[in-house]
């Protein structure tokens, strides 16, 4: 595959239609600047500031892009809210949409058939694959991104973090725990 | 389209394997397809619709037997053969045999902020919304053999309006040619049961972002 890559790109840099030097840089800010770091700063900031935390779900676009990301958010852009009555989920059954300015790239699970093909129908059994079991009556709320817009979840603050800080609420904030398959660490998991 | 692409609800894929500390591309050429397919999409020869269009598009042995990136890549030479860019023996040879079409623009390494951000895609209304929040809909029993983003498992059931996200580029139209046929967006929830039958799991809630077309008043 690589033979058939580097063949193309020599195409499409001889006809002018890409310039190796933007690939370059494309490729830099997505393994090194863009990724869930950024989504993890608007949740600690959300769990520590309950008029961020409104603004985020009022309006995600506006209040991540408040945070001056790297990678400026699109324009639909949306945070869902754990609860204890409610457990968000996000997939992509049709190919795989993804919240890449808060998240970056999105996993190979993510992108698999088995996930895209079970979030939908078996999201307490696609949880279990990842070792994380609900109470028998939370509702699972699943997000299919069939459109432009993007999702991301406002996990629930984990019990023991009061006046804790935004940067170290952040080391808590996983990125399975924003696309609702896992859950934030607890305290004494990054102790 | 009908494809296999539309995996929702259904069964033999097995387990969901997440890999432990995955690096952001598995091999340099990943990167490199990732950051073509940003910047021929700069260059206006086509949009993501036509990019998820072209990859549905290969056969279905090949779409479920390669890698992300790597489908990616067929489905990018796709559109390039599609848009008269390159021809198939330019892809054969690994070299430019022709004279370049003329494309709007070409990024260079300064202007990637416009590759970080996502495209926009809302647009301005031109009518009223037809539905109203917390309407019942029935999403249409549609099948088209061109580019939708109707999954099939909600086709014919029934759902409540939950949220109204503004109008947007109506993919349908955009891969047939169409142009952009702006369309309300809505957000529709679907009880699980509908879905998956009363045997399912009773606590689970799924919903599809819904153009207006998709939908009729249940």
């Amino acid at each position: 595959m690589q033979l058939r890559v580097r063949a193309l790109e020599t195409i499409l840099s001889e006809k002018g239609y890409v310039d190796p030097a933007a690939l370059d840089r494309i490729i830099e800010a997505y393994e090194t600047r863009i990724g869930p770091h950024n989504g993890a700063r608007a949740v600690a900031k959300a769990w520590a500031d309950p008029d961020f935390r409104q603004r985020l779900l009022a309006n995600a676009t506006e209040a991540v892009g408040s945070l001056g990301h790297v990678s400026r958010v699109g324009d639909h852009l949306v945070a869902v809210e754990n609860t204890p009555k409610r457990h968000n989920m996000i997939v992509c059954t049709l190919c795989s949409c993804y919240p890449w300015e808060v998240l970056g790239l999105p996993p190979v699970w993510y992108k698999s058939a088995p996930y895209r093909s079970r979030a939908v129908s078996d999201p307490r059994g696609v949880l279990a694959d990842f070792g994380v079991t609900l109470p028998p009556d939370t509702e699972i709320r699943v997000w299919d991104s069939t459109a432009e817009t993007r999702f991301m979840v406002l996990p629930m603050r984990p019990a023991g973090t009061e006046g804790w800080s935004e940067e170290r609420l952040a080391t808590l904030v996983t990125r399975n725990a924003m696309i609702g398959t896992g859950l934030p660490k607890r305290p004494d998991e990054i102790a | 389209m009908n494809g296999v692409h539309d995996m929702g609800g259904m069964h033999g894929f097995g387990k969901v394997e997440p890999e432990p500390n995955e690096p952001v591309f598995h091999a340099p050429w990943e990167g490199r397809v990732l950051a073509m397919q940003r910047a021929m999409t700069y260059t206006g020869a086509w949009n993501i619709d036509m990019s998820r269009a072209a990859q549905e598009g290969l056969p279905a042995h090949v779409y479920l037997g390669v890698s992300y990136y790597k489908r990616w890549a067929l489905g990018m030479e796709q559109n390039l053969l599609q848009k008269g860019l390159v021809s198939a023996d330019e892809l054969t040879a690994g070299h430019a045999l022709h004279p370049a079409k003329p494309v709007k623009r070409t990024m260079r390494a300064d202007d990637i902020g416009a590759a970080l951000t996502r495209g926009q895609y809302g647009r301005l209304p031109e009518g009223p919304a037809r539905f109203t929040f917390g309407q019942r809909v029935r999403a249409k029993n549609i099948n088209p053999t061109t580019h939708t983003r109707l999954p099939r498992y909600v086709r014919g059931h029934v759902g409540t309006i939950e949220r109204i996200q503004g109008c947007h580029v109506f993919p349908d139209a955009v891969v047939i040619g169409a142009g952009e046929n702006p369309q309300w967006l809505y957000t529709v929830v679907f009880d699980g049961r509908d879905l998956w039958g009363e045997g399912s799991d009773p606590t689970v809630k799924v919903s599809v972002e819904a153009f207006e077309p998709y939908l009729e008043a249940a």
